[in-house]
């Protein structure tokens, strides 16, 4: 990895390519992000380094929460993450990351929390088929068999059933980084990315490209 | 946030259009690439629907070519309208003219507003 930023997903829109075309885009208001703290080889076994998002209300603020931060004297950030860049040297504490570390036509991954879609049947969490809706079938989005008799007189692991679905950590990779605004910090990303508007998202350089 | 959204498309979207109303004949200049060269094309038609808003913004214009409807929908900021026309002023009572469709001859023409003097 060699750039990271954390940054909360604004929404969707469209706008023109130079040749006419509409690009779907989504909108991310990207930094500016601090560096908190460095993970060193010696003290910490492995080189990371701590990003934080936005500042922490006063009254959010926890004794343990501003010792972390008293310790390379930064500000108290709502939101941590941390990267295992390949150039963390380069970065000191106090440091800030802004959106225009990347640049129009980079591929990025964005990874994010997806929507929450609450207890979903089958059809809508693992897009199983349906029955039919008519002619007395009786049968309509149910999960199907559950597998043999007596042998092997349980239901086999990994059977689809329903269950909670969404809210699990979702990477999407090798989008397109449609428009750099620095000025406002946003990037424009092109095509969907996951999780609710003003959610936390974090976008990288693609480690796949 | 919505704020935000307008105001990262403000800068795409066109004032230099004239004012255009459903029903209106509209004479729509398309620029249309072919391979490195570029040339107009005149698309002729009844406004028939307006969809959408902000950067969306579609219209629906409708002709009848060789006895065959054909429709086109342009959204309406794109870069690549050249200009836009009114030929004439269409008199409609709906928003959405999709009973146009369903008609021939005399019944699918829509009646001219006489517009007065402007002051």
């Amino acid at each position: 990895m060699e750039k990271a930023i954390i940054g909360k997903k604004i929404g969707m829109t469209q706008i023109f390519a130079s040749d006419g075309k509409v690009v779907p885009v989504t909108v991310v208001e990207a930094g500016p992000c601090t560096v908190v703290q460095k993970k060193s080889l010696d003290n910490d076994g492995y080189e990371s380094v701590q990003i934080g998002f936005t500042n922490l209300k006063e009254k959010h603020i926890t004794k343990p929460i501003k010792g972390h931060f008293d310790k390379t004297g930064t500000a108290p950030k709502r939101f941590l993450r941390e990267f295992r860049l390949n150039d963390c040297a380069a970065l000191n504490v106090g440091d800030e990351i802004k959106c225009d570390v990347f640049a129009e036509a980079d591929k990025v991954d964005v990874i994010g929390i997806s929507k929450g879609k609450g207890f979903a049947g089958t059809v809508k969490r693992f897009r199983t088929h349906r029955g039919p809706m008519a002619h007395g079938s009786g049968y309509h989005r149910g999960p199907g068999s559950m597998g043999a008799c007596s042998t092997p007189s349980r239901v086999l692991k990994g059977k689809k059933l329903p269950g909670h679905m969404g809210v699990d950590r979702v990477t999407v990779l090798n989008l397109e980084v449609v428009k750099v605004d620095a000025e406002r910090n946003l990037l424009l990303i092109k095509g969907a990315i996951p999780g609710p508007k003003g959610g936390i998202v974090t976008v990288r350089n693609a480690i796949k490209a | 946030m919505e704020q935000l959204m307008k105001a990262i498309t403000q800068d795409q979207i066109r004032n230099d259009l004239p004012q255009i109303n459903i029903g209106d004949t509209l004479k729509v200049y398309l620029k249309i690439k072919e391979g490195d060269k570029e040339r107009v094309q005149l698309f002729e038609g009844i406004l028939i629907a307006r969809k959408h808003g902000g950067i969306n913004e579609t219209i629906t214009v409708r002709r009848v070519s060789y006895g065959v409807g054909v429709e086109r929908v342009i959204p309406i900021n794109s870069p690549n309208i050249d200009r836009i026309e009114v030929s004439r002023r269409g008199k409609v009572r709906r928003a959405k003219l999709y009973y146009l469709r369903d008609r021939v001859g005399k019944s699918a023409k829509v009646k001219e507003k006489i517009v007065g003097k402007e002051q």
